[in-house]
């Protein structure tokens, strides 16, 4: 009981802390510092309190609470010790950019989220299960094909970027291309791993079934493969995000992320730079997080995703 | 299967002396060497015939299950005749004339209970329907409706293989091939189990043929037992088993039947079991 | 699902199968060439040639500028680089492969050390693991990479050059991949080897170094494969911002310039090489640590 109260206590004792520490920050430094020691001694505190609570509410609140003490130190140091703008930007100052600067980075995210990952992504994968299948019956092909497929996908493939932006101009499609190369490979080693999954059991099961190929692959090894496509899926976003923006340093005249991150930062407008940043970043997690969904319900039965047992 | 229901209840009148039935398996000299140069089996020779429960016993690695696999297409004879049902066993897996059932349940973990029973069903094209009275009738069978809706990591052990015997019963098959399906559970589980199935080979009239490693099971359970030599494997000895069709538990304590246990233990050593 | 019975060990007959597919896959880049290449090199070839699909072929793969050189131009130009220069010389690819190189293991030794020192962490300090290890996920869903120019501006201004802010770049990319399986690794021990180190009484540290460590040997190499492959990555992005004229990067960046396709090829060719280098290593060490643990990881 104390500990949860404490729980609930000590983060609000740290936020209300923190907030006041940064409005007194120049008009009473003295006082400053001090709710600022409160703050860090308050989340540090509450923090180990939540450690020990098992509810959803507690497991989340840690890493927000770590999160916003972060920030929190961030934009104290930066106003604190007056860090020049183009060296780091507050968090406030990078909030006033991104809400007076919304039309440009939404245009941005058009070209680069909505085109070249989305269509880079969706074409790489598919592609690459579409290849895993089909060699999946001929060990021949595997065995030549596996040794590539790894080499490659330990290849710097951003570096293909400027050979991509030469065979299909400046626009997304070059950057699209880079997105289908990088997520090719994964999907393609990690579809076939899965494909190995299914038990030689239950593979003799179908067997006695008189069940021949593709009705084995549908029920049986497609199923128990799904893990680990998941996890490449997963990988894969990530990958996408990485590659696009990527390829846009390596020339895009016209927009995209990339190309804002680049251009802003050689102006110096860096809380421009990093407004472009906390938009990649929302969509990063956010497909990365739906796609975790996805996969978390459609492996439910895999023992990672089972309620684990008491030891 | 009203056929098979005759010949049940046929047989309960009788104290199991009628006219052996068609013969479901015949093996003659029946050689398996995996391609390490193992020998698995050295020549086995026997005959299975309808309404039967055959058990085969034998010390690990005497080769009983690599028979089974024999039987089931699952593994290739490199000498000798195998029929099942007068077909070659590759013709008889591809009809789908017998269930099998393997020493682990393996039910798909992505399936419910219910939804592991229609595998085969869905695989032979049923309308759902069929498959969901099907379902409901074999779960029930072993006992099992209730927990029709759950996954297999919710089901213990001994639940698990019964569903993997609902499964196998579910496609109707003649033939029911066993491999120590209870070998993994505790004995007070297996009792239960045997009763079970039991039971079940009463009421279906079924052929079964079933690997197992434990006497008493093997006395319990069968009308005839075969014994098997330790590697490479050969028929040592057939023992019939006339017991009262109807089998309680604490038969085992009676007079027969640790007659017929010694004279399978006996076999046993004859055939190097316990050197 | 019932147990996979997995062999140690390589997979057999794999050379046939490689060969045929690496002789395909030439066969192909030869007729790639050709075709991407045709339209510019019809242009360049003499009136009368025109027609004669083998001197079209021939002109094709001796392009100055090619869409897509053919594998033997790319192998002159590294070769006329690489002996025909001074290792120390900016014109052998080489020094820029060791350039590059240098970041990548100075990134990947930062990653090491810091990767396993908050999976340890993570591992014996709820704390940590409740408030730390959701941002060391969330961290990876961050295009890190897209940072990476301002990370090297910033450094620049504050006076820190060089190898540092490239290295920091490499590490950051992959040290997650050594923190997750890390992890993962040092919980992986045996609950019941665990239960018997309990029964022993052993402190912390020793269950530490007896049975979590060795545990997570097998998942750290895999991770390890992965992580050098980010770090060559990290290494050849981070020497994209300052004009570096130094590094596989850099050289790539300058051939998209000045025009010079086969260089860029090159480089290209040799940052798969380096990447590659690195997987061999990985390898290499953990043959050796099996070797040293009989056989099995």
């Amino acid at each position: 009981m104390r500990r949860r109260a404490a729980g609930l206590l000590l983060p609000a004792i740290a936020i209300v802390a923190g907030v006041a520490g940064r409005e007194f920050l120049f008009r009473e430094p003295s006082l400053a510092i001090l709710l600022a020691i409160v703050t860090v001694a308050a989340a540090l505190a509450g923090l180990s309190a939540l450690s020990g609570g098992e509810s959803l509410l507690a497991r989340t609140a840690s890493p927000v609470l770590f999160g916003l003490l972060l920030l929190w130190g961030w934009e104290m140091a930066v106003l604190g010790f007056h860090v020049p703008m183009v060296l780091l930007p507050a968090p406030s100052a990078i909030a006033a950019a991104f809400a007076s600067h919304l039309p440009t980075l939404w245009r941005d995210f058009r070209q680069t989220y909505l085109h070249s990952v989305v269509i880079g992504y969706a074409i790489g994968c598919l592609s690459g299960f579409a290849v895993a299948i089909a060699i999946d019956r001929s060990p021949f092909l595997k065995r030549g094909l596996t040794p590539f497929a790894t080499m490659m996908s330990a290849m710097p493939i951003v570096a293909v970027a400027p050979i991509t932006v030469m065979w299909f101009g400046f626009g997304w499609p070059s950057k699209a291309a880079v997105v289908v190369l990088m997520t090719f490979f994964p999907m393609l080693v990690n579809t076939e791993a899965g494909l190995a999954e299914a038990g030689p059991m239950e593979r003799e099961l179908m067997q006695s079934y008189a069940a021949g190929y593709w009705p084995t692959l549908l029920r049986l090894r497609l199923p128990a493969a799904l893990p680990l496509i998941f996890t490449a899926l997963k990988l894969n976003s990530t990958l996408a995000l990485i590659g696009a923006v990527v390829a846009e340093f390596f020339g895009t005249p016209v927009g995209g992320m990339g190309f804002r991150i680049s251009t802003e930062a050689a102006r110096m407008n860096l809380d421009m730079v990093w407004a472009t940043i906390t938009v990649a970043a929302l969509a990063g997690s956010v497909s990365f997080g739906l796609i975790a969904l996805i996969g978390r319900a459609a492996t439910f039965w895999h023992p990672s995703n089972r309620p684990r047992a008491a030891h | 299967m009203a056929e098979l229901a005759e010949l049940s209840r046929a047989r309960n009148d009788t104290a199991g002396n009628s006219e052996p039935g068609p013969a479901v398996i015949e093996a003659d000299g029946v050689e398996v060497t995996f391609a390490g140069g193992t020998k698995a089996l050295a020549g086995v020779s026997l005959c299975v015939h309808r309404g039967d429960f055959v058990s085969l016993i034998g010390p690990s690695g005497c080769g009983k299950t690599t028979m089974l696999r024999a039987v089931a297409d699952l593994v290739q004879p490199n000498a000798g005749q195998l029929k099942v049902n007068g077909m070659k066993p590759e013709e008889a897996r591809r009809q789908r004339t017998f269930g099998y059932v393997f020493q682990a349940p393996a039910l798909l973990p992505w399936r419910t209970a219910k939804r592991n029973v229609t595998l085969p069903l869905e695989l032979m094209g049923l309308k759902k329907a069929e498959r969901e009275a099907r379902a409901r009738e074999y779960l029930g069978l072993v006992g099992l409706e209730e927990q029709a809706r759950r996954f297999p990591w919710q089901l213990s052990g001994g639940m698990q293989q019964r569903v993997s015997i609902a499964r196998a019963l579910s496609f109707r098959p003649s033939l029911l091939l066993m491999d120590e399906p209870f070998g993994a559970l505790d004995e007070i589980t297996r009792d239960g189990l045997n009763l079970h199935l039991n039971a079940l080979w009463r009421r279906t009239g079924m052929t079964v043929m079933f690997v197992t490693h434990s006497i008493p099971e093997a006395v319990f359970l069968s009308t005839r037992i075969v014994v098997m030599s330790a590697r490479p494997g050969r028929v040592v000895e057939e023992i019939s088993c006339n017991l009262q069709i109807a089998r309680e538990l604490e038969i085992r304590d009676s007079e027969e039947f640790l007659a017929v246990a010694q004279r399978v233990r006996a076999a046993l050593r004859a055939g190097h079991s316990y050197d | 699902m019932t147990e996979k019975l997995t062999a140690p060990g390589r997979q057999p007959g794999a050379l046939l199968p490689v060969l045929a597919v690496a002789a395909v896959l030439l066969v192909v880049w030869y007729a790639g060439a050709v075709l991407l290449n045709a339209p510019q090199a019809a242009s360049l070839l003499p009136d009368a040639e025109h027609g004669n699909w083998w001197a079209l072929a021939r002109a094709s793969w001796s392009m100055q500028r090619p869409v897509l050189p053919a594998p033997h131009q790319i192998l002159v130009v590294l070769g006329k680089s690489i002996f025909g220069n001074p290792l120390d010389s900016p014109r052998n690819f080489l020094y820029h492969m060791a350039v590059t190189a240098e970041a990548a293991v100075a990134g990947l030794t930062l990653a090491l050390v810091l990767g396993v020192a908050l999976a340890v962490g993570i591992v014996h300090a709820r704390t940590l693991d409740r408030s730390l290890m959701p941002w060391v996920i969330a961290s990876q869903t961050v295009p890190i990479l897209a940072i990476a120019p301002m990370v090297i501006v910033v450094l620049g201004n504050l006076g820190i050059r060089g190898l540092m802010p490239k290295a920091a770049i490499a590490g950051y990319l992959s040290f997650f991949p050594i923190t997750v399986a890390m992890v993962t690794g040092l919980r992986a021990a045996d609950p019941l080897q665990q239960d018997l180190m309990r029964t022993y009484n052993a402190s912390g540290r020793q269950v530490f170094t007896r049975l979590s460590w060795p545990s997570s040997l097998s998942f750290l190499f895999p991770s390890l494969r992965v992580a050098v492959a980010l770090a060559v990555v990290g290494a050849i992005v981070a020497e994209l911002p300052t004009g570096a004229q130094a590094g596989l990067g850099a050289r790539l960046l300058m051939g998209s310039y000045y025009g010079q396709v086969i260089d860029m090829w090159a480089a290209l060719v040799l940052a798969s090489v380096l990447a590659a280098l690195g997987l061999v290593a990985v390898s290499g060490v953990e043959r050796v640590v099996i070797h040293l643990r009989g056989g099995r990881l």
